[in-house]
């Protein structure tokens, strides 16, 4: 069984932060704003470097997405930067009408997303966000797992014309997939090769399923598990394609049951080849104060959570 | 140029246009719409340095958003018949499958619109950002944008004019309609707005006032005032008094007309107070 490497425990914030240095010197039409979070959201090196090319709008979201809006008119590229809360929930509207009705080249990255975000509690933990924007038409959305791909993600959707949610976290997690690698929006990858069930996972989740096919593995259970980081538009066929192979589907994700990853994949198969599935995730709930490992055992979002769900479905296939 | 009598049979076609569009459908907004016929009858006839080939990126020219997206009929109307679209297009405002939606949108491809608007309040932020754009692009061109005085109700404008003068946006000119109207009454029943010109000047910026925005003279001599304004250092604010329903005796002095079309009766008297200019679509 192929071996996934943590190469050093890095934020996935860090990734985006990374991304949009670099993307500050090879695209001038890249711009960022922020709402008062820049340490946060990684974004001091750009605003070092291009001071110019960078906004900060105050604790004023709502102007901070529609000034977004305005600005890919004349040709720019705007990234807005701040918790996913406040980039959603908070703002729906605006990107409602002003960028995704108005088709505007928006990328609304957000990070400190879900329970992961910690100690702040559920006032900041999102665990909404997905749904929100899945539900907008025309809009791209994607989760990352790790830094390299956090990082690599980034750099992909400003090249992607149309508006984009990318949605990242708090904590430091395992970074393992290929620094060098290109992303790409849409498309599914497969980490391991299976044959009794499907892990389909998505962010600070693929890692937890990795470990969880690990301990499968161990019990003679073969897990083929696929890294979803791209919500919408959803790789169906990579789904399609797995579930009639294993013939039973788990998905994973730090987000609520409804409206997330878990969702969309049900509603795939359900149209497609109806297979049984279990989800991991939250269970309609608000999270709370605590560290993100006790966070993510309590609220059962871990590869033990999976490794559970994955002995659930096998017995309904 | 066009001199001020051939500008007052343009804004007297616009005030039929508005009319007949409501009429048709039987739906959307008269009253805001004719209250801003010489505002815009200025604005595109005179004031704005714009292309008629319209290019969503409007680089080198100045630009127009209107953040009270349901006064459409006016703007539908100076559009057209500023070379935007086709005049008789305007027959399909508010049908099925049309470019004319009711609240005017980016989505249908309509030249001229570059944002959706008619969710209130959203419209200063976004002349906001393309006004940024164009001094990221040395495009030394204004941004211009139309509210209505209750859609300032609204807080994210706040969050806007705090922005445009906290970080010296001075290529752009909101103007307010100040006509003391909404839907549910007037602004002083529903929720007064205090004195706006202290308000705009307290956050910072340059405050104009036109006490006749009925008045076509009044309009461009107001405009042009604030064009000389910009590029000062601070975000311009036009504070236009208008009348909602203007140029239709019994549409005037009332929010009863706010979102309500005239039947095929008042449909003529209000023709009749507006004769055919131009010609009609």
């Amino acid at each position: 069984m192929k071996e996934y490497k943590n190469t050093g425990s890095k934020d996935t914030r860090s990734g985006f932060g990374a991304g949009l240095t670099e993307l500050g010197k090879t695209n001038e039409n890249v711009v960022a704003l922020c709402a008062d979070l820049t340490g946060s959201l990684k974004m001091d090196e750009f605003k070092a470097n291009h001071p110019e090319r960078f906004f900060q709008v105050g604790i004023a979201e709502a102007n901070m997405i529609g000034m977004a809006a305005g600005m890919t008119i004349g040709g720019k590229i705007p990234f807005t930067g701040t918790f996913a809360n406040f980039s959603t929930g908070r703002v729906y509207d605006q990107i409602r009408q002003s960028v995704a009705y108005s088709g505007k080249n928006v990328k609304i990255c957000a990070s400190h997303a879900g329970v992961t975000l910690g100690e702040d509690g559920a006032t900041h933990q999102i665990l909404e966000d997905l749904g929100l924007m899945k539900m907008l038409p025309g809009m791209t959305v994607i989760n990352t797992c790790d830094y390299n791909q956090t990082k690599a993600a980034t750099l992909a959707i400003a090249e992607h014309d149309g508006p984009v949610y990318l949605r990242f976290g708090r904590p430091k997690v395992a970074n393992f997939t290929p620094e060098d690698q290109k992303f790409e929006i849409g498309k599914a990858v497969k980490l391991y090769e299976g044959t009794d069930v499907t892990i389909i996972a998505t962010g600070h989740l693929v890692w937890e399923a990795i470990q969880a096919a690990v301990e499968l593995n161990e019990k003679g259970i073969s897990a083929e598990v696929i890294d979803i980081h791209t919500i919408k538009p959803l790789d169906e066929e990579a789904i399609i394609e797995s579930a009639k192979k294993t013939g039973c589907v788990v998905t994973a994700e730090e987000h609520n049951f409804l409206g997330g990853l878990g969702e969309s994949v049900a509603r795939t198969l359900a149209l497609n080849h109806p297979t049984p599935q279990e989800l991991v995730a939250t269970q309609d709930t608000f999270g709370e104060s605590g560290t993100p490992a006790q966070l993510m055992d309590k609220y059962g979002l871990n590869a033990a959570a999976i490794i559970k769900a994955s002995e659930k479905v096998l017995k309904r296939k | 140029m066009p001199d001020i009598n051939e500008l007052q049979d343009f804004a007297t076609q616009v005030r039929r246009d508005i009319l007949r569009q409501v009429h048709k459908v039987n739906s959307g907004h008269p009253g805001g719409s004719l209250g801003c016929t010489e505002f815009f009858t200025a604005l595109y006839q005179v004031v704005m340095d714009h292309n008629n080939d319209f290019n969503m990126d409007g680089k080198e020219e100045d630009l127009f958003f209107l953040s009270n997206g349901h006064i459409s009929p006016v703007y539908y109307s100076v559009l057209a018949r500023s070379g935007y679209f086709p005049v008789d297009e305007l027959n399909t405002f508010r049908l099925i499958d049309s470019r004319l939606q009711g609240h005017p949108t980016t989505h249908e491809g309509l030249p001229g619109v570059r944002i959706a608007s008619g969710s209130l309040g959203q419209g200063m932020s976004v002349a906001l950002g393309s006004a940024q754009t164009k001094k990221l692009n040395n495009d030394d061109h204004i941004v211009y944008s139309l509210h209505g005085d209750g859609e300032l109700q609204e807080g994210q404008n706040w969050e806007a004019i705090m922005y445009a003068a906290g970080n010296g946006i001075d290529n752009i000119i909101s103007t307010i309609d100040l006509n003391g109207q909404q839907i549910d009454g007037s602004t002083e029943t529903v929720l007064p707005l205090g004195n706006l010109k202290a308000k705009f000047e307290a956050f910072g910026w340059d405050v104009l006032e036109i006490e006749d925005g009925n008045d076509l003279q009044q309009v461009i001599d107001g405009l042009n005032d604030a064009k000389t304004r910009t590029g000062k250092g601070k975000p311009v604010c036009v504070l236009m008094n208008t009348v909602m329903g203007n140029g239709v005796d019994f549409m005037m002095h009332t929010h009863a007309w706010h979102g309500k079309a005239p039947n095929d009766e008042q449909l003529e008297t209000g023709l009749a107070q507006n004769p055919e200019t131009l010609g009609d679509y």
